[in-house]
Parts: structure tokens; C-alpha cells; sequence
């Protein structure tokens, strides 16, 4: 911000407001062209939501408020509810948060503070690579690699020591809530890890250096100085990767083995709103099916839109805040 | 005996880092078993007629995957003749015209578009193309991808032009050339090399989805040329099905088909890294 941008501004207030008076249709036309397409990207947010609450409508009006608290997902008795896969998604993406953040977190203050550049550039890259992998290439991994991984020494141990707790009951399946929480695990364990990366880059090496004169250990600098000040941008960094696991779909749909019924068990067979979506559109054979399908995507896509606003929120936040260099 | 204050900090100290350090290592051991998996599993699988067969029928032994390269090819050509231009231009919107509330209203609902399932994309399209023309189509696809490229498009693209400096605008303006000739002639020649980095990590995303392609391409097993006539595969998709699927064959083309679409998606978002690293 500075007299550059002002007298940029000043420039095109007096060729944008009145190209007609300059004579120049061209810039008249580049506007209208630029506005649009500008706008393109608001027009197709709401009719995004538009479209997704017409073709919903009829399950919207035959089960009301209803729909999402019913557990009865049937239908052969066309009888449709959304508990259970609002469940699944909340719980599978729980997991995959309880045990990503600690590691993405430990990850990212090893590469911006501690590792050697030597260290920090070739894991950087590895990490922006797995960010990259096809979510069904690492379902396929999923099948074949992690599923039976799951069920045989992870659940088969944990039911046996552990059994008496409810999470860990239950016969040993290894598609499931569990091997779906694995999953998503992977999958927010780089989003989480680049951008908390990111953020705690652009602390201000002023902050770092001020605890160093005070005769503070490395640890103390990141405990007391770093992650304070970013503090902020690493809560939105973990909400973008709960973003990211409540809508990915192609790995969970893959481990997750398609149940309705909602257990403590993790062992068991679940459904998330979009692996229901997936899995079952193309046998959808009648009007209400389908709707009842577009209404999950429904809630699905609202689910999403306030966890993204309130992490974006956040991270515009710590880009914007004075010390940070912006652009 | 007696543990002095600094002991203990020393001893935090080297705890902390060390546990920091532990993580990083699982985290990336995991990623590297993981692709080292699926590469080595892929290429033991990896034949010729991969790429020159059609998929037989359930059961049968050999055939290939062609028809999904093919198919994959025309989706992911649509999505990038609609999305990159228009990505670019709600970029140059954002970076050149738009007033502080509006560009700001726009960047935010281009973030947060970004954070959509592209699930809830597909089924959107499905509303919005497939049943209005009523079949399944390698367009309604393209443009479901093309969705999912626009607000990805749209931000790189803003990014990479704020990044050409004030001066050279001003220079251009100051020669008496118009607004919209300098951004053609000056602004975007500047950020050529930012903006085609934008366009092939948008194209990388894009070529590794599948869960739209599910209610826009259908899929099937034969082989098709066809934007708007019917149902088409694609790489991605043959993976799902394959991999779902009882068959041991199906299982060794999933993993052959699934190292050639990793190795694409790595060598798109590799190039994209090495073309902004050479200024």
C-alpha cells in the first residue's frame, strides 16, 4: 500500500469511470469482460447452492427437518434419514484429526525451525507430493495394504487388550470407521502439515531472536515465541484439514464398507455423507432415492462452507496482521 | 539428587526437538512407503497392452485400459479449454479492476469454493448438465473439472499477477497505451511463466479426481471419441472400479493404470515447481 498503488488507483478511477469520454471503447469492453468473469466465480457459488436445494427438494419437503436426525437409512422401505452418515463424517474425520495434527504439527515446526536446509528441502518436497497423490490410488492402497493391516494385528490387538471399551469392541472387520480414520489421516497429514508451514514461516525472525537474547532454548523460542504468534493460522491451518476429510470421498468410500448403523464400535462398517453419495447414486432407481442423495450432498456442502469461511477467516487473519509481509 | 532449572529446560529442550523430529520422519516414511508401494506394485504390473487394448469382459485375462487414457485425455482437454481462460480472467479481475470490497468478497468466495467436496461438484453437474441433456458426456465431465480448476485458477493467477511490479504498468499507461492493451501487451507477458505454473497445478489436481466423474462420465468399456454423445471413461475411474471390483486381473491393471496416472500427475506438478524455480 503506498502512493504507487494510490496514484494507480487516482489513474484508473479516470479511465475506468468514464471510458466513453476517453474514447476508448477497448478498455470499455476489456472491463465488462474482466467484471464478468470476476463475477462468474459468485454466480457459480450461488448457483451451486441453488441447484443442490432444487434437486433436493422433494426429500427436503417428504421428511422435513427430520432427515437429519432420523437413523433409518433404508431404501427398500423408502425410508430415508442422514444420522448415520452425518455421524460417520463427523467421527472418521475426528479421527483423522486426533491423530494427524500432532504429527503435521510436529512436522511443520521441524521443517521451519530445527531441520538443516539440506533436510528441509527435499522432505518440504516430499510432503507437496503426497498433497498431489490421487485420492484413489491411496484407496487402492487402502484395500489392499492398509484394510488388512487393520484388521489383523491393529484390531485383532486392540480388541483383545482393550476390548472392554466400547470403541475397541466388536469382532475385527478392517473396513471400517477405523481403516477410513487411517485414511483420511494420510490425507490431511500434508495439507495441515504445508500450510502450518507456511504460517509459522512468516513469523518474523524479530520475535524469534528477541527470545534467544533472553537465553531461551530452542524449544522455548517455538513454545514461546513462534507458536504464540502464529497461533491463530496453525487453528486455521487444522480446520482447512478437517475441511479436507469431511468431503473427500474416493479413499473413504473404498475402506469404510458401507454400514447404517451407528456403534461405538470403530471396527464396524460406516458410511460418511459423501461415500454414501458415491457409492450409491448410480443404483438409485427412483426419484426419492436420488433426491434423498442430493440433500446428503446438501448437507454435506453447508457442513463444508462454514468450516472453510471460519478457517479462512483465521488465516487472512495472521497474513494480514502487522510484522507479516504481505504479497 | 538435585536437578537444577537449567537441567530441566536442557532436558525439555532436547525432548521437544526430538519428538518434532521423530514425527517428521514418520510422517514422511509413511508417504514414501507408500508411494514406493504403489510405483513398485504399478510397474511390476505396467505391460504394453495396457495402453493399446480395450477391457475385455469380467474374467477374462488380458486387454487394457485404453479407452480410460483416451477418455481421460478429452475430459481433462474440456476442463482445461474452460477453466484456465476463464480462471485467468477472474484473476486478472481480482489483480486489475476490482475495488476493495467486491475483490475481496470474490477472493473469499473463491477460497472457500476451493474447500468444496468435489463430490458435492459432480452431483451439482449432474444436476445442472447431465440431466438437462439427458445422458452422461465427456462435456458434462470437462465442466465439472473445469469447476473445480476455476477458483484454484483464479487465486494463482491473482497471486502471480500482483507480483508484476506498479512501474511497468505505469510505464505502458504513461506511453498513452489504453488499460486493456497494457494488460494484454505488458501485465500478462510478465507473468506468462507464474501463470502457466497456475494452469498445470490446476491441471494436476484435475486429472487425478475421480468422485465427480462418477455422475458426469459414467464410464464403460469401450472406447469413445464422442464431447456430448454418451457415457466415457476415465483413467481415474477405471482404477475405482477395477479396484472394487472381485477380480485378480482387474487388481494388477488397477495398479499398473494407477502408476501411470501417479507418474502423470507428478511429472504435470513437477514441471509447474521447475518452471517458477527458473527465473
Amino acid at each position: 500500500m503506498g502512493a504507487n498503488k494510490r496514484a494507480q488507483a487516482a489513474g484508473a478511477c479516470l479511465a475506468m469511470r468514464r471510458p466513453w469520454r476517453t474514447g476508448n471503447t477497448g478498455d470499455a469492453i476489456a472491463r465488462v469482460i474482466a467484471v464478468g468473469l470476476g463475477l462468474s466465480v459468485l454466480a457459480l457459488a450461488g448457483l451451486l447452492i441453488y441447484e443442490l436445494i432444487d434437486k433436493s427438494w422433494q426429500s427436503i419437503t417428504e421428511f422435513g427437518p427430520g432427515f437429519i436426525t432420523s437413523t433409518t437409512w433404508d431404501p427398500v422401505a423408502r425410508e430415508f434419514g442422514a444420522a448415520p452418515a452425518i455421524y460417520g463424517t463427523i467421527i472418521s474425520s475426528l479421527i483423522a484429526l486426533v491423530l494427524a495434527v500432532p504429527v503435521s504439527l510436529g512436522t511443520a515446526i521441524f521443517l521451519s525451525e530445527i531441520a538443516p536446509p539440506w533436510l528441509r528441502n527435499p522432505f518440504s518436497f516430499l510432503v507437496e507430493m503426497l498433497a498431489a497423490l490421487p485420492s484413489v490410488v491411496l484407496g487402492l492402497w487402502g484395500i489392499y495394504i492398509l484394510v488388512p493391516w487393520v484388521r489383523d494385528p491393529v484390531e485383532k490387538s486392540l480388541g483383545s487388550h482393550l476390548g472392554f471399551i466400547p470403541l475397541f469392541d466388536g469382532p475385527p472387520f478392517g473396513f471400517g470407521m477405523l481403516a477410513a480414520g487411517l485414511i483420511l489421516a494420510i490425507m490431511v497429514l500434508p495439507i495441515i502439515t504445508a500450510i502450518s508451514r507456511d504460517v509459522m514461516l512468516a513469523v518474523p525472525s524479530s520475535q524469534r531472536e528477541a527470545m534467544v537474547a533472553l537465553g531461551a532454548t530452542r524449544w522455548e523460542v517455538i513454545s514461546g515465541a513462534v507458536l504464540p504468534y502464529c497461533r491463530s493460522g496453525l487453528v486455521g491451518a487444522v480446520i482447512l484439514g478437517l475441511g479436507r476429510a469431511l468431503g473427500e470421498t474416493m479413499a473413504v468410500t473404498m475402506v469404510i464398507g458401507k454400514g447404517y448403523n451407528i456403534t461405538a464400535s470403530l471396527f464396524q462398517p460406516a458410511s460418511t455423507a459423501a461415500s454414501a453419495v458415491a457409492s450409491e447414486f448410480n443404483e438409485a432407481t427412483y426419484d426419492l432415492y436420488v433426491s434423498a442423495l442430493v440433500e446428503l450432498a446438501l448437507i454435506l456442502l453447508a457442513i463444508t462452507l462454514l468450516v472453510n469461511m471460519v478457517a479462512r477467516l483465521l488465516v487472512w487473519r495472521i497474513a494480514r496482521s502487522p510484522g507479516v509481509i504481505r504479497e | 539428587m538435585i536437578v537444577s532449572a537449567y537441567q530441566r529446560r536442557r532436558a525439555t529442550n532436547a525432548l521437544m526437538l526430538g519428538l518434532c523430529a521423530v514425527f517428521a520422519f514418520l510422517a514422511v516414511g509413511v508417504l514414501v512407503l507408500i508411494l514406493g508401494f504403489v510405483l513398485a506394485k504399478g510397474i511390476g504390473s505396467l505391460n504394453i497392452d495396457l495402453f493399446t487394448e480395450m477391457p475385455v469382459p469380467e474374467g477374462e485375462p488380458g486387454g487394457g485400459v485404453a479407452n480410460s487414457m483416451v477418455g481421460s485425455l478429452i475430459i481433462i482437454g474440456i476442463a482445461a479449454v474452460i477453466g484456465i481462460p476463464v480462471g485467468i480472467g477472474a484473476g486478472i479481475f481480482l489483480s486489475e479492476y476490482a475495488g476493495h470490497r467486491l475483490g475481496d468478497v470474490v477472493r473469499f468466495t473463491a477460497d472457500v469454493l476451493t474447500g468444496v467436496p468435489s463430490i458435492v461438484i459432480g452431483i451439482f453437474v449432474y444436476g445442472l448438465v447431465v440431466l438437462r441433456m439427458g445422458n452422461f458426456s465427456a462435456l458434462a465431465a470437462g465442466i465439472a473439472l473445469a469447476i473445480i480448476m476455476l477458483p484454484i485458477m483464479a487465486r494463482s493467477s491473482e497471486e502471480m499477477l500482483r507480483l508484476v511490479p506498479h512501474s511497468q504498468r505505469e510505464a505502458a499507461l504513461a506511453l498513452g497505451i489504453s488499460r486493456w492493451r497494457t494488460i494484454l501487451s505488458v501485465v500478462i507477458p510478465a507473468a506468462q511463466r507464474g501463470l502457466l505454473t497456475g494452469a498445470l497445478l490446476a491441471v494436476a489436481r484435475a486429472a487425478g479426481e475421480t468422485a465427480p466423474l462418477i455422475f458426469t462420465a459414467l464410464g464403460n468399456r469401450f472406447l469413445s471419441l464422442s464431447v456430448t454423445g454418451g457415457p466415457i471413461d476415465a483413467l481415474s475411474l477405471r482404477i475405482y472400479r477395477y479396484a472394487t471390483g472381485p477380480y485378480s486381473e482387474q487388481h494388477d491393471q488397477a495398479w499398473a493404470a494407477s502408476c501411470v496416472l501417479i507418474l502423470t500427475v507428478f511429472v504435470i506438478s513437477l514441471a509447474a515447481r521447475l518452471l517458477l524455480r527458473r527465473r
